[in-house]
């Protein structure tokens, strides 16, 4: 089943985009996107809800002598080394299911993904007790993994269909929800906890985070980038993916172990942060094509990129307080989003 | 595919109609099972009827205190249950089709972020009545839907491009309301999200007549047009060569689509999943293609009742709101059918 059909070409004469493009342009665009986040990085750590002059954030990076300076910069680096890791994994992960699902809508949250880690860190507060950030990391990942691993098995595990995933991240997702909002209305403490966990944000990084959650986002980077070309294969439909030597189900089965490696270790560490891999990739897609070759590796660059500005914009405006990073991940992402949309015959999967 | 049990139906003025039977007995049962749970649910709380004193109440033979809380209390609630419900699996069945793609449903396009929107406006901000609440939820649902179809539009309006940008609203509104829920105190927090989950507790008739009405001029209109939805599904060449003004039968459904689901939110709050798992369970249920609209309708209308009562019966009179378990059985039995299909080879 076609999920999306192709729009219809508004003016009939214009021919699609040339589909042999050089290498070199891209490459250079890769490029240049890693230059940019450099950049971005070097800002997340300069730029915070404490203003600090520039010797001072220089004299914290290389001279830590422990003044009240060196430890504002070290917790931004921490912050900024969060922000790239989960911005990449997101990026990466939403890439990954758009291009397994087939489905233009596929990202964390469709598959479930999201609502397996707040149902379990919903579980650990009410039920278990557990108050500190840190605790909570190894409920979300768990509870990702759970309804991945169900999610692939209720799809059909051998059998999946694009669809079908997609239906079973959802009626799962549904169900998750009923018990996530059922144990907010009757217990008003995790309430107070949850709301602020569910908008998502990176202020809670910390060395040991980080360290929890690493391996994972490195492991599932790896899969990831390595499964663009049976993916590619597949995004030709199930027959002629098989008649090109792709193996379907392993192909399948090692996408949703890589995208939920990637997902849980993002929302255990951060809270479930939606956007941006539904977004970059789509953005991605309008300048690369649909070649997974390119795409993974300009969403892995581009996602921390949006996740980090993001992160230094919420911390700038509203000094000295800071605005979430979901919140301003969606509040600027989505009109740049519509505008692409709007703007151009996006790249269809 | 199978052989369709398919009639075709003629008249000797020459017209025909085709008749799919077992779509026509999964409405049946649907509706049979809405009212039977209907029954049971005006029957239940913490006044217990029988289901033969409510029977008789209805008719108009009970006792006064019956009569109380049956026409006064009960009914009412009810009576806003199924209309929600069929309105959310109509307004869903008319998205997912126009979108072509079965998430594209109002949850997932933002109508319902909207109108929460517009809900925890008057919440966190104002600390506004209930029915401040309410006119704030339509006005939410309503500025987001045309606001997602205005933003769509572009020579016409695309399924593609629809369900880009309604993800795009939703995910931009869905950003204010964690803004405002993180701003809220904690009482208000609470108040907002028991609205947020959908629940049908103390409505009465002032929520029945809006209602009533806007699914008496819609669901006419809408049926209508269902042929030449069906039309469109197989492309829009096809359909302007068949003679269907796309673009017109598009916005007419649209634009009731949003009005129907803007409705039932603002009446009840945004019950999750309703929209989106109904078409897919009717869908699946009478194994055709399809948008199947009034199957969907009934399957909303027997959903929500059947979650209420579940939610009445197992937790207790008005304690846990009926979003909580539209979702959970919504997704149980979304689930279980495509294990079955698995099993039975379908798809």
């Amino acid at each position: 089943m076609v999920l999306v059909d192709s729009p219809p070409h508004p003016r009939g004469a214009e021919a699609p985009a040339p589909p042999a493009r050089r290498t070199a342009p891209r490459a250079v665009g890769l490029l240049l996107a890693v230059v940019v986040l450099a950049g971005v990085a070097l800002a997340s750590i300069a730029i915070g809800a404490k203003q600090l002059p520039l010797d001072q954030v220089w004299h914290g990076l290389f001279h830590d002598t422990g003044t009240y300076a060196d430890v504002v910069v070290g917790e931004r680096v921490w912050r900024t080394l969060l922000g790239l890791l989960a911005g990449a994994a997101l990026g990466l992960a939403g890439a990954v299911l758009q291009a397994l699902t087939r489905n233009p809508l596929a990202d964390p949250g469709i598959l479930g993904i999201n609502a397996g880690a707040s149902a379990a860190v919903v579980t650990a507060i009410t039920f278990l007790g557990v108050t500190s950030l840190n605790g909570y990391v190894w409920f979300a990942f768990f509870g990702a993994a759970a309804v991945g691993a169900l999610v692939w098995f209720l799809g059909g595990s051998r059998g999946a269909t694009p669809v079908r995933l997609a239906l079973a991240g959802t009626a799962i997702s549904a169900a998750l929800y009923g018990y996530l909002q059922a144990v907010m209305i009757m217990d008003n403490a995790a309430l107070g906890r949850m709301r602020f966990w569910t908008v998502g944000s990176l202020a809670s990084a910390t060395q040991s985070t980080i360290v929890q959650v690493a391996p994972f986002m490195v492991v599932g980077t790896l899969l990831a980038l390595g499964l663009a070309r049976p993916l590619n294969a597949m995004a030709m439909g199930d027959d002629t993916a098989r008649a090109l030597g792709a193996h379907l189900n392993r192909t399948r089965a090692l996408s949703m172990l890589a995208a939920t490696m990637l997902c849980g270790a993002a929302t255990a560490a951060c809270g479930p942060i939606v956007f941006v891999g539904l977004m970059v990739p789509h953005l991605v897609r309008s300048f690369t094509g649909p070649d997974l070759r390119w795409i993974l590796p300009y969403a892995t660059v581009l996602s921390p990129v949006l996740l980090l500005g993001a992160d230094v914009i919420g911390r700038m405006i509203v000094r000295p307080a800071e605005l979430q990073v979901g919140i301003v991940t969606a509040l600027l992402g989505g009109p740049v989003f519509i505008f692409l949309v709007r703007r151009r015959r996006t790249t269809q999967l | 595919m199978k052989a369709t049990r398919i009639r075709a139906v003629r008249t000797r003025g020459g017209l025909s109609l085709r008749v799919d039977a077992r779509a026509c007995t999964v409405v049946v049962l649907l509706v049979l099972a809405a009212l039977a749970a209907s029954v049971a649910l005006i029957g239940t709380g913490d006044f217990p009827i029988s289901a033969a004193d409510v029977l008789r109440t209805l008719t108009g033979d009970g006792t006064r205190i019956q009569e109380y809380i049956v026409r006064d209390l009960r009914l009412p609630r009810v009576l806003v249950g199924l209309l929600v419900g069929a309105a959310l699996g109509l307004g869903g069945a008319l998205f997912q089709s126009i979108s072509r793609n079965p998430l594209g449903s109002p949850d997932v396009l933002g109508l319902g972020q909207g109108a929460t929107a517009g809900a925890l406006v008057v919440i966190v901000l104002f600390s506004g009545s209930a029915t401040a609440v309410t006119l704030g939820a339509l006005a939410g649902g309503l500025v987001t839907g045309f606001a997602i179809y205005l933003l769509a539009w572009k020579r016409g309006v695309h399924g593609y491009r629809l369900v880009l940008v309604g993800i795009g609203v939703s995910a931009i509104v869905t950003a204010v309301n964690g803004y405002l829920l993180t701003k809220a105190d904690i009482v208000d927090a609470a108040r907002a999200v028991v609205w947020m989950t959908g629940s049908l507790n103390g409505r009465d008739w002032t929520q029945v007549w809006p209602l009533l009405v806007l699914c008496a001029v819609l669901v006419p209109l809408v049926l209508v047009n269902a042929r030449r939805l069906l039309m469109t599904e197989m492309g829009d060449d096809l359909s302007y060569a068949l003679g269907v003004r796309v673009e017109r039968v598009r916005m007419v459904l649209m634009v009731s689509a949003v009005l129907l689901t803007s409705g039932a939110t603002a009446a009840v709050g945004p019950v999750g999943f309703v929209a989106l798992t109904a078409p897919q369970l009717a869908r699946r249920l009478t194994r055709s293609p399809g948008p199947n609209l009034v199957p969907a309708m009934c399957m909303g209308a027997t959903l929500l009742i059947v979650a209420d009562l579940v939610s009445q019966r197992a937790f207790g009179a008005d304690q846990l709101p009926v979003g909580v378990v539209t979702g959970v059985i919504g997704g149980a039995y979304l689930l279980w059918l495509l294990v079955t299909e698995r099993r039975a080879g379908r798809i």
